[in-house]
């Protein structure tokens, strides 16, 4: 591929109904020229029917019929513009309390959040929820937009005083304080989306825009050791690559080079990488990221779900797991319940063995549980089938999560994140 | 000096997306419109295998009523790349009595493709069907799962989706159940035009302007052809014209252009100011027209 791949940066939005994520999301559509002509004058069209002054860029995002009615978006939708250096990609996620497997959900492909704050109303519980949720998936970057300066007279104050109440939480958390940037903004006028404003000289930072577009391609990925799963193996058969046998798959984590000398797991063989290939094209090396297929030196046994690793990196190899489960379906999660376990590609059988209690999504602590419902964050200890190999999520997100399948209905019903 | 490779992001996740469905199903089958996004989608699978061959064959959905140029590219790719082609056509269903034609100003087969869809899916056993569908298309895509699980009907419940968490794809299903999977769900119509142009992919010359036979109705530049109603005070004219989206000739509007090369095609995405779905005439029947015939098994 070409080197003017432009960078792609996802985002978590969360925020409750009325504190203007739409609006915020609609704004930085527009001012990026992003919104189209005919979704423009829809946006007119639908404002003025509803009597509005000004335009309801809200109305750019929600998408289903039934939430046309309510005026609420209620499921992750997925927002899409570009800037001349970057691809962006919001995950929109409700804000209302039943909806933490949404918010789950798009934090998990995030790199970064945009924490919304009405700045009449400050830091609420939704606000520590959030944040938490953030913590909990390890998005890299938190922005606390402070919303609605216009409507408390771009007031320094009403600024300093929300943003010392949140770095309280930021005590509580694992990041550090620059991890986390707080930006003063007017969706509904722009102040500070995509331009500073004339109306806060107080405040000296980037625009909401202006620090997305400064963040450098290194700060937006996960670093850790090399983790490469086999998703399919490539045998042509064919008399010009007869004797092909590819190993086709995702890279995480760091490089591989050819000649590296690799682990499959869970046979622990070792041999080396012997090609690196991507279309018809041969490279030595290929950095996180990368949908590649590697030949090996050697005719070692490797199949679907299998992981490559570099020798000297090994992960830890187990078969029983203590981790932290988000239950993202009705189904509860009970003491002694079977689920198949996937990981990355990989699928093993799974039996709770004890559930430790419920954490609280407020940093307060947690409680006795002898279950998880829907939404609820708790710590699960399991006994697996067969060993699986991987690393703790604080040090790998792709190798140190998995998801857990019913298996009868077959829904994904939690999302786990492996101590 | 080392040659190190580093990936387009979106095409990355296609590529996994398109290994995943080959791996977890039994078969899958790649619906080929003749599109630039299905024709976008054989490249990526083309990607994802080599030096193997694409291991699903495609499926195209005739309407009869399709370009013929679009049409002859199709075969010409299918030749090319030693792909297996089934084609299904919806006249079929209609002769059937299994559909009935639509008639008058605004008729066309487009929604009648579900049916012969649905029939080719039973016929073959499909268990995936994978299409060029992208969230930023249209508001009710914006919320479709890279897999969506479509029960015997085909239907799509969009309140009761799983969840897809990381890169992690679930496509586990139960007997008459489906899976519409959907690898480019993350492009924006300018990326897939950037990715064409950077690939030069091959597309249908109806993609590029030409002068063709057309006539204006409620603001938009339909294509004169037997296939599409036109009363008689509808006057046809010869226009420099292109289209953006390629769908049966009697749903997809042209626009205006000079743009001849893939070049001046981006250039013009990039600065234009109508979405693409815009040009789309059935989804300008009602708002909410996309989210109502995704819930009948439209994919």
């Amino acid at each position: 591929m070409s080197t003017e791949n432009r960078k792609l940066i996802n985002i978590a939005t969360a925020g409750s109904v009325d504190d203007g994520k739409s609006t915020l999301i609609g704004r930085l559509l527009y001012d990026t020229k992003s919104l189209t002509t005919d979704k423009l004058e829809a946006i007119e069209r639908n404002s003025k029917q509803k009597g509005f002054d000004y335009l309801d860029f809200s109305l750019a995002t929600d998408g289903l019929v039934a939430e046309r009615e309510q005026g609420i978006t209620i499921d992750v939708a997925h927002i899409y513009f570009n800037t001349q250096k970057t691809n962006y990609i919001i995950a929109d996620t409700p804000g209302h309390v039943e909806y933490t497997r949404n918010m789950v959900t798009g934090a998990s492909t995030s790199q970064v959040a945009i924490i919304l704050i009405d700045a009449r109303k400050g830091v609420i519980e939704q606000t520590y929820r959030h944040f938490f949720i953030n913590n909990l998936l390890r998005v890299g970057h938190v922005i606390v937009a402070i919303n609605k300066m216009d409507l408390v007279d771009f007031d320094q104050q009403v600024f300093e005083d929300i943003k010392a109440d949140f770095e309280g939480l930021i005590e509580k958390s694992d990041y550090n304080d620059d991890q986390v940037t707080f930006i003063p903004v007017s969706a509904l006028h722009g102040d500070n989306i995509a331009t500073g404003s004339d109306k806060m000289d107080w405040y000296q930072g980037p625009s909401l825009l202006d620090y997305l577009e400064d963040l450098e391609i290194d700060e937006l990925e996960d670093h850790s050791a090399a983790r490469f799963s086999v998703q399919y193996v490539v045998r042509p058969k064919t008399d010009a690559h007869h004797d092909f046998r590819g190993f086709a798959g995702k890279l995480y984590g760091g490089n591989i080079a050819v000649g590296d000398e690799v682990t499959v797991l869970p046979t622990f063989t070792t041999t080396k990488v012997k090609a690196i290939h991507f279309f018809d094209q041969e490279f030595d090396e290929a950095v996180p990221g990368s949908s590649i297929t590697i030949t090996l030196e050697d005719e070692v046994n490797v199949s679907r779900g299998d992981m490559l690793v570099k020798s000297s990196e090994l992960p830890k190899s187990e078969k029983q797991l203590s981790a932290t489960i988000c239950q993202v379906n009705s189904k509860p999660l009970k003491i002694g319940a079977k689920y198949i376990l996937q990981h990355g590609v990989n699928q093993v059988l799974a039996k709770v063995d004890s559930i430790e209690g419920l954490v609280h999504t407020d940093f307060s602590g947690g409680e006795a549980a002898d279950q998880l419902k829907l939404n609820d964050i708790g710590k699960v200890n399991f006994r697996l089938s067969k060993p699986i190999h991987f690393d703790p999520y604080k040090e790998s997100k792709s190798n140190g999560s998995f998801i857990l399948i019913d298996e009868s209905s077959y829904d994904t019903t939690s999302v786990g994140f492996i101590q | 000096m080392k040659n190190i490779f580093v990936p387009n992001p979106k095409e990355a996740e296609s590529i996994q997306i398109i290994r995943e469905v080959a791996a977890q199903f039994e078969r899958p089958v790649l619906l080929f419109s003749g599109g630039k996004d299905s024709i976008t989608l054989v490249r990526l699978a083309q990607k994802a295998f080599y030096p193997a061959k694409i291991p699903f064959p495609l499926l195209h959905v005739d309407t009869g009523h399709n370009f013929p140029e679009t049409i002859r590219f199709r075969d010409q790719l299918v030749e090319e790349l030693g792909l297996e082609l089934i084609v299904r056509n919806v006249q079929d269903a209609i002769d059937q009595g299994k559909v009935q034609e639509e008639k008058g100003r605004y008729s066309s087969r487009n929604s009648l493709q579900t049916t012969t869809l649905l029939d080719a899916i039973e016929e073959f056993k499909f268990d995936a069907c994978i299409g060029g569908a992208r969230r930023d298309e249209e508001k009710a895509r914006a919320k479709e799962r890279v897999f969506s699980v479509r029960d015997d009907f085909g239907q799509w419940d969009e309140k009761n989706q799983r969840p897809e968490l990381f890169d992690m794809l679930n496509g586990k299903v139960h007997q008459g159940q489906n899976v519409r999977a959907f690898p480019i769900s993350n492009w924006t119509e300018l990326d897939v035009w950037e990715y064409i142009k950077t690939e030069n992919i091959q597309i249908p010359s109806i993609y590029f302007a030409h002068r063709r036979e057309t006539f204006v109705r409620d603001g938009m530049i339909w294509t004169a052809s037997e296939h599409v109603y036109r009363e008689e005070h509808e006057e046809v004219e010869e226009r420099m014209v292109r289209f953006r989206t390629v769908g049966d000739m009697t749903c997809t509007a042209a626009v205006l252009s000079e743009a001849e090369t893939l070049e001046e095609v981006v250039d013009e995405i990039r600065a234009s100011t109508i979405s693409e779905r815009g040009a789309r005439i059935d989804d300008k029947r009602s708002e909410a027209a996309m989210e109502s015939r995704k819930k009948v098994g439209y994919f």
